[in-house]
């Protein structure tokens, strides 16, 4: 069974008078521990996709299942729980909370959305912390730390909660090369070593170049579909 | 739960400066509220016990009726000999009361055998009248502090226009209830000060030496004084002894007892009762203090802390958490500003009952306000101040919770 599928899924905004659709009857799946990305310009509806798979949005018509849900139907709270059962996200400015360390803003999620005991806590989070690289930094705040440092602790915060996808919208576009590039082999890792399906929105070519099935969306529609890594067009 | 309080405690301490001037705010409003609770509840407190401990007592008894024409001081509104002993039984067997003193009050004349005026006298048991007013000792001015039979306390105001002193010889002369005059001579047994308020400028003699000269042959009384145990079981000791004698009716199947306590005989207690208007207007002061405060700062922290929100919403946190979140926060503000507060007010009352500020009253000079902090008025502003904080924090807080993930994170 696919992790998502969506089905004429659309969306409109309203401005004013003005109806915007940023997305067009976009149909796509994609399976469990998948690299998924999603490219196209700014405006082609790349976010819009990705909060509704986020569960932040509801579509105008059509439908989406994640993880067997028709998000759809999910109320305010219901959504909230579901993102924090199932979905990790990762934002293009890290949005790390300020006022906690390394450690509490990995521990965070495990703490406010899920009930995880302390011990199994501790373990998950020293794992993930020296699997990202970021065990010696566990103590400092995050304006003590690299673009590239938060981001990868972005990343452990993610997964903390051993979803079963990851969101990640333009994750390494505050990044450098050398720094991008490790953040996403951290991914990768994860992909690999727990079966996290991860889904971008980007259009950093570095990401494109590693990821194993990259769809085009250009004005809220799927314009193409090609497999990375030596995959080619569909 | 736990990480929540230390996520809110953190958030204050982000923005340090803030906090402490919104702390010191509500401290500075909490020690005003607090400073002025107690030196005005010192001040009613004590002008309360000059009254009741001087002379008023308690609770009084009297004939239904007798308070009518009380000015005129009517000796056919006594409670006779009947009316007196159910009136001690129901007294003897009520707990809380601690003494009474049965008066016999009337008006006279007071000559000192050059000048004439006029005198209210009361005429008492000096033990029992002592129990209730236990302060008549104290307004002994000169001579002896104890009343015996032959001798009268004058006061001051009487003494003077008089010229009567210490062991001087005078006549008292009234009207018994029939109407006929007697007179009777005292020796001048006690000077003793005026006090404000009724019954401020009466002389006193034994209760004995007023049946002589009313020609009673039988006790009667113009009313029965009270005092109580515990002062703050007034209203309770009150209506006890207002249902203890409420099933003696007279002849015309009216109470013959009328209970009242010292707010019925006093005007001071339309002082103290204004005193209590303006404490609660001060504390609405101090409600307005902190809920404009907390809310500025609130409004300030969700709008600052958009993008936060959106991070705290999109990983999954339910909205009733992040609602709590800054409603923890909210308390935190109110909760360290009373505590700075109560710590402020302990030092400032240190400092007003060390200088000693005195001051007149009526005719009572030199008297000391003594603020006492009563941990009741603590506990009653401290959870005022951080309900209204919560309060105040409820709609930010509310707002916050009710963002959009979606919107909080594109917000710059």
């Amino acid at each position: 069974m696919s992790l998502i599928f969506a089905q004429d899924l659309t969306k409109v905004y309203a401005l004013g008078e003005q109806r915007v659709e940023a997305l067009r009857s976009v149909n796509f799946a994609v399976e469990p521990s998948s690299f998924v990305s999603f490219v196209g310009p700014s405006g082609s509806g790349k976010t819009t996709l990705l909060n509704l798979i986020g569960c932040m949005d509801k579509p105008t018509s059509g439908s989406l299942r994640v993880a067997g849900i028709d998000t759809s139907s999910l109320s305010r709270r219901e959504a909230a729980e579901f993102r924090g059962k199932n979905l990790g996200f990762i934002f293009q400015d890290f949005n790390l909370m300020s006022v906690l360390t390394v450690y509490e803003n990995v521990e965070y999620p495990l703490l406010v959305v899920q009930n995880v005991s302390a011990a199994e806590r501790k373990e998950r989070i020293l794992t993930l912390l020296d699997t990202v690289g970021m065990l010696d930094q566990k103590d400092k705040h995050p304006d003590q730390i690299s673009g590239g440092q938060k981001q990868r602790v972005a990343v452990a915060r993610a997964l903390v909660t051993n979803p079963s996808l990851v969101l990640a919208d333009e994750p390494t576009a505050n990044l450098d090369s050398k720094t991008a590039f490790r953040v996403i082999d951290t991914m990768h890792k994860m992909k690999d070593e727990l079966g996290v399906t991860f889904i971008f929105s980007t259009h950093d070519r570095k990401i494109v170049g590693e990821v194993e099935t990259i769809y085009t969306l250009t004005d809220g529609m799927i314009t193409g579909k090609a497999s990375g890594k030596g995959g080619g067009h569909v | 739960m736990f990480k929540l309080v230390k996520i809110a405690l953190r958030n204050l301490l982000r923005y340090k400066r803030r906090t402490l001037l919104t702390s010191s705010l509500i401290a500075v409003g909490v020690t005003f509220v607090l400073v002025f609770v107690s030196s005005s509840s010192a001040f009613k407190n004590l002008m309360i016990s000059q009254i009741t401990d001087s002379m008023l007592g308690h609770i009084q008894i009297h004939k239904q009726g007798y308070m009518a024409s009380i000015d005129s001081l009517p000796l056919t509104l006594n409670l006779d000999q009947k009316d007196i002993e159910k009136l001690e039984k129901a007294v003897n067997s009520m707990s809380g009361i601690k003494a009474y003193s049965p008066r016999i009050k009337f008006a006279g004349m007071f000559s000192n055998f050059m000048e004439t005026t006029n005198i209210r006298v009361n005429g008492v048991y000096p033990d029992k009248e002592e129990a209730v007013a236990p302060l008549l000792p104290g307004r002994v001015k000169q001579g002896e502090k104890v009343i015996k039979k032959g001798e009268m306390f004058i006061p001051e105001l009487l003494a003077k226009g008089m010229e009567v002193k210490v062991g001087d010889t005078i006549v008292v002369i009234a009207t018994n209830r029939d109407g006929s005059v007697n007179g009777k001579q005292f020796r001048v047994g006690a000077v003793i000060e005026s006090v404000t308020g009724p019954g401020g400028r009466d002389g006193y003699m034994h209760i004995e030496d007023a049946m002589e000269m009313l020609r009673m042959d039988q006790m009667e009384v113009s009313e029965v004084a009270i005092r109580l145990d515990d002062f703050d079981k007034l209203h309770s000791v009150s209506a006890a002894l207002d249902a203890a004698l409420s099933d003696q009716l007279n002849k015309a199947g009216k109470p013959v007892f009328d209970v009242r306590t010292w707010e019925d005989l006093s005007p001071f207690y339309n002082v103290s009762r204004m005193i209590e208007v303006m404490t609660f207007f001060i504390r609405l002061m101090l409600i307005a203090i902190v809920l404009i405060s907390v809310m500025n700062v609130m409004i300030m922290a969700v709008y600052e802390r958009i993008r936060e929100i959106g991070t705290m919403a999109a990983i999954g946190t339910k909205p009733g958490k992040i609602l709590f979140l800054f409603l923890i926060e909210g308390f935190f503000l109110g909760l360290t500003g009373t505590l700075v507060g109560i710590v402020f007010t302990c030092a400032v009352t240190y400092v007003i009952n060390a200088v000693e500020i005195s001051f007149n009253f009526g005719r009572q000079i030199g008297l000391v306000l003594s603020p006492r902090l009563e941990p009741g008025q603590i506990f009653l502003i401290s959870g005022i101040v951080i309900l209204v904080s919560i309060l105040a924090a409820l709609q930010p807080a509310y707002k916050a919770s009710r963002m959009e993930p979606i919107n909080a994170l594109r917000h710059v």
